[in-house]
């Protein structure tokens, strides 16, 4: 099970709108996975100001005292705000140095998202009620990628949720199963990537972020994952500037693609799509297997 | 409100033209009144993608539904006449009985799924596993079908006026599988087939079903079915038993 939903807008004027239309197509797909909700919403950047997002795993964490020490140890501005269980950290400095200074500093912590545009929350329980509580609602910008999860075969933790983001403004969300993640996670770990989880889909991200990093685009990348990655997927990838979608070469897990002239709109199934403005008139598609879709702004 | 309601005409008479609205009732609403109702038209609104609308019908019912939907739409049909003005989801009209389910979109994957009788018409294009395991249903499909296609398929007709995706008609039993355009691949056990007057007649029957009989013509199918060389024993297999 699980339910993706990405929304991808053409036209600034709808940005506003971004978190309600997301919001929308989230709740149509809660009970496909009821326990647990994450989403990526991509705008809202300030030039030079990396934003980190992460989220307790247990306990508290004093983050204005973590933020004058990660200040300190990058030589840079850092200021943070909290969110109910999660902090936004804004640093002037280095966005790969403050990842890594918080995943060896701040053991109590998860980092979900690290980037100039991207911002990831998640959260245990019904997903209407997440996406309400975390203000997805409010939230504008430029795109939006969100997940359901009905966890199958490891428990219902933050850990498990999506979208898992290792690298600057990239993120990923999976339907499906990965066979040959604990080997690809050896090999990416040699290549430098952090890992903070043992799940599947953490690798698949950490895998584009490493092929984007040597210089790949996001559709060479996702390409080359076709050959990398065995298993189960559909994948949704939001990227600064793009947008993307794959499945698997046996497209067992189910997609659905709309466009418009004002959007690209990505559901698992049709219906979390049927709230969105004009989608009477959109061309719907189901996205062939071993296909990359890639969409990107100007 | 939330729709017509039913009126009780004179015994034996159709109830024309009742508008169900899936805005203000719930699917089981909808669903709960077909299998009440014996005879009528029936217009269904606002589907919205939603699952399992029209499911297990049994009656001389003609309805129609205005929109896109989701999973098992129709399924188990027996006797009505269904038409979708939109898209459909996952195993649209699966295990249908008899009757008639027409799609005027596209659907996806396992379209007709396990069906024993009846005609599934797609307009448009259907995704992988259209027809798997077919049972004696007869399916037209006026774009393209998917990856593994009529997998499986034991009795019935499959007929495709585009193209078929890789290993159509893998582990077929009995089916016949009619198909104008190219096929990427052939799926375990199924050939290219003769196509001799008797297929040719069988064809023109089934397009005049779907009422485009005047339009197509039946020399430019090619026939693909079972080798019977997998579902037979087979001396030689002995050794894998």
């Amino acid at each position: 099970m699980c339910g993706i939903v990405g929304l991808f807008l053409k036209n600034v004027a709808l940005e506003p709108e971004l978190g309600r239309l997301t919001a929308d197509m989230v709740r149509e797909l809660r009970d496909r996975g009821p326990d647990s909700a994450g989403f990526a919403v991509y705008g809202d950047e300030t030039s030079g100001t990396t934003k980190i997002c992460t989220i307790v795993r247990t306990g508290r964490v004093a983050w204005p005292q973590i933020a004058e020490r990660l200040a300190n140890a990058t030589n840079a501005n850092v200021s943070v705000e909290e969110i109910e269980n999660h902090a936004v950290i804004k640093t002037e400095g280095d966005g790969d140095m403050a990842r890594s200074w918080l995943i060896d500093n701040v053991p109590e912590a998860i980092v979900l998202s690290q980037g100039l545009s991207i911002e990831i929350f998640k959260g245990v329980g019904d997903p209407g009620i997440v996406v309400e509580r975390l203000n997805l609602i409010g939230r504008k910008g430029s795109h939006a990628i969100a997940h359901t999860r009905m966890a199958t075969e490891s428990a219902i933790t933050i850990a498990g949720s999506h979208p898992f983001s290792t690298g600057e403004d990239t993120c990923l969300v999976h339907n499906g199963s990965l066979s040959n993640h604990n080997r690809l996670r050896d090999l990416l770990r040699r290549h430098g990537e952090r890992f903070q989880t043992e799940n599947d889909s953490e690798v698949a991200a950490a895998y584009l972020t490493w092929r984007m990093r040597e210089g790949d685009s996001l559709k060479a990348a996702l390409q080359q994952s076709l050959q990398a990655l065995d298993g189960f997927y559909t994948f949704v990838v939001g990227t600064r500037e793009g947008f993307a979608v794959l499945r698997d070469p046996i497209a067992c897990k189910p997609a659905v693609l709309a466009e418009t002239d004002d959007w690209v709109a990505f559901g698992t199934e049709f219906r979390a799509l049927a709230t969105l403005p004009g989608v009477v008139n959109a061309r719907i598609w189901e996205p062939e297997p071993a296909t990359v879709y890639v969409w990107s702004r100007e | 409100m939330a729709h017509q309601p039913l009126a009780a005409g004179p015994a034996g008479e159709p109830i024309r033209n009742t508008t169900l609205d899936l805005a203000h009732m719930s699917v089981r609403e909808v669903n709960r009144l077909l299998h009440a109702a014996s005879q009528g038209d029936f217009l269904i609104k606002n589907p919205r993608g939603l699952h399992a609308i029209v499911a297990g019908l049994d009656g001389e019912l003609n309805v129609s539904i205005d929109g896109h939907v989701g999973y098992y739409c129709a399924g188990m049909n027996k006797r009505a006449s269904i038409n979708i003005n939109g898209n459909a989801g996952t195993g649209v009209a699966e295990n249908i009985m008899s009757g008639l389910v027409h799609v005027k979109g596209d659907v996806s994957q396992s379209a007709g799924a396990t069906g024993c009788g009846g005609l599934l018409i797609i307009d448009g294009n259907a995704s992988a596993r259209c027809g798997i395991s077919m049972r004696g249903l007869d399916i037209v499909v006026k774009g393209s079908v998917g990856h593994m296609s009529a997998f499986m398929a034991q009795a019935g007709n499959l007929v495709v006026l585009g193209d078929a995706g890789d290993a159509l008609g893998d582990s077929i039993y009995e089916a016949r599988l009619y198909l104008r355009g190219k096929v990427k691949s052939l799926g375990s056990d199924c050939v290219m087939k003769d196509m001799r007057e008797e297929h040719k007649a069988s064809l023109r029957n089934l397009l005049d079903a779907a009422g485009i009989g005047g339009a197509v013509d039946v020399s430019e199918f090619r026939r693909y079915g079972s080798a019977r060389s997998l579902y037979n024993f087979h001396i030689s297999n002995l050794g894998s038993y």
